[in-house]
């Protein structure tokens, strides 16, 4: 079987606006998460999110692509555009083995709501006026033109693609790409995820189900995965994207390699669009066979990267999880969230953390736990609180959980010598 | 893909302007009578939790006098028949049809028919032995609107609880998962019009990878108010009241296209599981795909057809077969000038010389973005089984290209055995699965 390896990374987060600043942020456990300014929050429930300081021109992006894209297809740029630079990755000639597998939960929900203001004159047209929209107005939102934008830049010839799994949109998007190598059709994925979901109608979603917290008072505070002060989960936005490199190939122009994609697998619960059963069954199953592609034993994980939203149901179904599938080993594993740093990006973020998993390995650091100050007693691992630790690490391992039921799991593994 | 470990398609359910079910739709698709027809009051009058519609949606589709933007940019379109929302109990439950867009509810019909057509019933399986993977590229338009009008109308306390879970692209594969017990890897993918086809090509890596079988293709419901207006400055839509006129693929004079709703979902089965259950229908084998991009501008239509052609060709090469192998092509056939030229020159440059017959059934349906290539895909699958291959809507006039063989009234029993499925998205995708006849 064809091996994946992971050679470029770049990351837009709230308070990270690039690789280097995101590992710096997610390793002094900085929660980045204030009052929302993207517009009037003042009448929704939750009230705070995680928000990108970000300034597309910085970027090196065109006032032609900025005035075209969503602020999700600009950040799916930035972000690549560091990776592919990171990975001293020249695509011309080859392009045509170079694709792209970008994962989005919402694409661009923000153009979606401002253009319907506009054709629906603040809702008051239900046929709505098509001659007020912007330019390119179907392109600007079919998140499609994500992957196109990529393409375009780097010249991927390749499969493009846009996996839209909900929130492990960006574990999938990085699994098809590793799928995308190991079946010979592509040497080179672009593979990623962005989400800039905080737009209103996202907001007023996630209060209708009481899904996002309410503790506006104390922003850096309210991201608290496993404590059991907490109150729901942080929207957040970002993107990262990484480059995914057939082994040989990159061996083969001498690339630096963070790290190989060990297994991958993916479930779904079956049960409910957004509940979980307690027990985590479905998860276990995807951690346990994405341990298995990559031939490991649950003792051999050094880190754990974990969904960790910070709903009561899902840090106690993703804890049964781990017990179910790595067993003894579980307890022994250091675990984190970093969330409670970034917020929760919807389909990004999980590409987001494997981003941290390749730098956790490369640098020997497990980011922390922010606001982990009294675990909930029914999430008794442990989940590297506050204060980020050394550690040698082989092996990490992040899953994903999302609406719709879905489950994922993927394996980072330091490369293999002489394999 | 070669030999005995090529996944069979076992069922088919189509829910299109064609017909409900695979046999009615198959029927009336030989009939090569255009179903596109006036554009319905756009879907559904709104019926809100607040009591009632937005104030003018009882104008669906009636000009404004004075205002000639205010009516959707299409007169005709390609809507499904009996599939209004107190129509669609025998699919969709009221619990579920509540929580879901019209696009899932077509998913969720297909879904069920094609399993009933496979003689699959997923709760005697292992779930993780099942799964499934679908192709969106507008998500839940109606329910999106309904939505975002009412928070823009009536503050945030009026958003529904559903919001969260009917609009967004991965609403129907999670629905759907959920109702069947289907627990394998499930995907969604979305490449514009080209999706169905990349969904098809994950399916076929899943089994591959110990699956036994993926129900997989799209649906689409792209004809309420704002998805049209999203579509209204699409090269080559047309706004005549003339269904048949409204869609003309490769004619000379004034190619043009209009939007339908619906699609397909197939069973794509691994062959030793199809065995092992004692299923006994096989509709047709996969035995390539493949997937490029132009790499162009995003938002021009590319000037080159090499990406094109080079899916196409890669897609028959991984099938072990030469371009003399395909008896037959379902195209985009966008209806569009440039589109429908690239088209051409592509398939010239992949055939040659040959007169590679070319159908366009959908110019019966209008196109169904998402939906689209899956339709293909059926069409396909039940060209392959009854030997017979389904008619084009012959647009009045010449084509841009005189050597062009496009079929335009069901070719019988020549003896097809290989057919080839091309689908194109916005923005540069190119997708292609070839279809063999089942060994």
């Amino acid at each position: 079987m064809r091996r994946a390896v992971v050679t470029g990374v770049g990351v837009v987060a709230p308070g990270g606006r690039n690789r280097e600043e995101f590992w710096q942020r997610i390793v002094n456990g900085k929660p980045a998460v204030r009052p929302i300014t993207a517009f009037d929050a003042s009448p929704y429930r939750s009230r705070i999110a995680a928000e990108c300081d970000f300034d597309p021109a910085e970027y090196g992006l065109t006032p032609r692509e900025v005035r075209r894209t969503d602020r999700f297809v600009q950040f799916a740029m930035a972000s690549a555009t560091e990776a592919v630079n990171d990975a001293g990755l020249e695509t011309g000639d080859e392009g045509e083995r170079v694709g792209v597998s970008l994962g989005s939960a919402v694409g661009a929900s923000i153009t979606l709501e401002d253009e319907y203001v506009v054709v629906s004159d603040r809702g008051r047209r239900w046929q709505v006026d098509h001659s007020h929209a912007m330019p390119f107005l179907y392109q600007a939102l079919v998140p499609s033109s994500a992957a196109a934008e990529l393409a375009g830049r780097f010249g991927a010839r390749a499969q493009a693609t846009v996996v839209s799994t909900g929130c492990t949109s960006g574990i999938d998007s990085i699994g098809h790409a590793l799928r995308l190598i190991q079946d010979d059709e592509a040497d080179v994925v672009i593979a990623g995820a962005s989400d800039a979901p905080i737009t209103p109608i996202t907001v007023a979603c996630f209060d209708a189900i009481r899904a996002t917290t309410p503790a506006n008072d104390r922003p850096e505070e309210a991201s608290r995965p496993f404590d059991s002060q907490r109150r729901g989960f942080v929207l957040g936005e970002g993107a990262a994207v990484l480059v995914v490199e057939e082994l040989e190939h990159a061996a083969a122009r001498g690339a630096r390699v963070y790290c190989e994609i060990g297994g991958y697998a993916a479930r779904a619960n079956g049960y409910h669009m957004t509940g979980l059963r307690p027990d985590g069954a479905e998860l276990g199953d995807a951690i346990g066979d994405a341990l298995r592609q990559a031939r490991l034993n649950p003792e051999e994980l050094g880190y754990i990267s974990a969904h960790g939203s910070g709903t009561v149901q899902n840090d106690r179904h993703e804890t049964a999880a781990y017990k179910r599938a790595l067993g003894q080993a579980a307890a022994r594993t250091p675990i984190s969230s970093i969330k409670s740093v970034v917020g929760h990006s919807l389909g990004a973020i999980g590409s987001i953390e494997m981003a941290a998993c390749a730098l956790a390995i490369e640098r020997g650091v497990i980011p922390p736990t922010a606001n982990l100050t009294s675990p909930d007693p029914e999430c008794d691992l442990d989940y590297t609180p506050l204060v980020a630790r050394e550690a040698r690490i082989d092996h990490a391992l992040s899953a994903g959980s999302g609406f719709g039921g879905f489950q994922s799991a993927m394996v980072f593994s330091r490369l293999r010598e002489a394999a | 893909m070669s030999g005995d470990g090529r996944p069979v398609i076992t069922g088919i359910g189509v829910v299109a302007p064609t017909g409900v079910g695979a046999g009615r739709h198959w029927e009336n698709g030989l009939t090569g009578r255009s179903r596109i027809g006036a554009l319905r009051s756009a879907v559904e009058p709104w019926a809100g939790p607040d009591g009632g519609p937005p104030d003018d949606s009882s104008v669906a589709t009636a000009p404004v006098p004075g205002d000639v933007c205010r009516r959707p940019p299409v007169r005709v379109a390609g809507q499904v028949p009996g599939f209004s929302a107190d129509q669609v109990g025998d699919f969709v439950g009221s619990r579920v049809r509540v929580q879901t867009d019209r696009w899932t509810w077509f998913a969720l019909a297909a879904t069920r028919l094609a399993f009933e057509d496979a003689g699959l019933d997923p709760e005697r399986h292992d779930p993780y032995q099942l799964s499934v993977v679908t192709a969106s590229a507008s998500g839940g338009n109606e329910f999106g609107q309904r939505e975002i009008n009412t928070l823009w109308r009536n503050g945030p306390g009026s958003v529904s609880a559903y919001q969260s879970i009917g609009w967004f692209y991965a609403a129907s594969s999670g629905q759907i998962s959920i109702r069947d017990q289907l627990k394998g890897s499930c995907g969604v993918f979305v490449a514009d019009a080209a999706g169905p086809l990349d969904a098809l090509a994950a399916a076929a890596r899943q089994l591959r990878r110990g699956v036994g079988a993926v129900v997989t293709g799209g649906t689409e419901a792209p004809l309420s108010p704002y998805a049209l207006a999203c579509q209204a400055r699409r090269p080559g839509l047309s706004d005549t009241t003339d269904p048949v006129a409204a869609y003309r693929p490769f004619a000379a004079d004034g190619a043009c296209h209009v939007p339908g709703e619906g699609g397909a979902m197939l069973v794509l089965e691994d062959r030793g599981f199809a065995e092992a259950r004692g299923g006994s229908r096989r509709y047709a084998e996969l035995a390539g795909t493949a997937a490029t991009h132009d790499a162009g501008d995003p938002v021009e239509v590319s000037g080159d057809c090499t990406q094109y052609a080079r899916a196409m060709r890669l897609a028959i090469d991984r099938a072990g077969l030469e371009p003399a192998d395909v008896d037959v092509v379902f195209a985009d056939g966008a209806g569009e000038e440039r589109l429908d030229a690239l088209e051409v020159a592509a398939l010239r440059k992949v055939f040659g010389d040959r007169p590679v017959p070319v159908t366009v059934p959908a110019t019966m349906t209008g196109r169904l973005c998402s939906g689209g290539a899956a339709l293909s895909l059926a069409w396909a699958a039940l060209a392959l089984s009854h030997d017979t291959v389904p008619p084009t809507v012959p647009p009045d006039g010449p084509l841009i290209d005189p050597g062009l063989d496009l079929v335009t009234s069901p070719r019988v029993g020549g003896g097809i055995r290989t057919a080839l499925v091309v689908a194109r998205g916005a923005g540069g995708f190119n997708s292609a699965a070839v279809l063999s006849v089942a060994s």
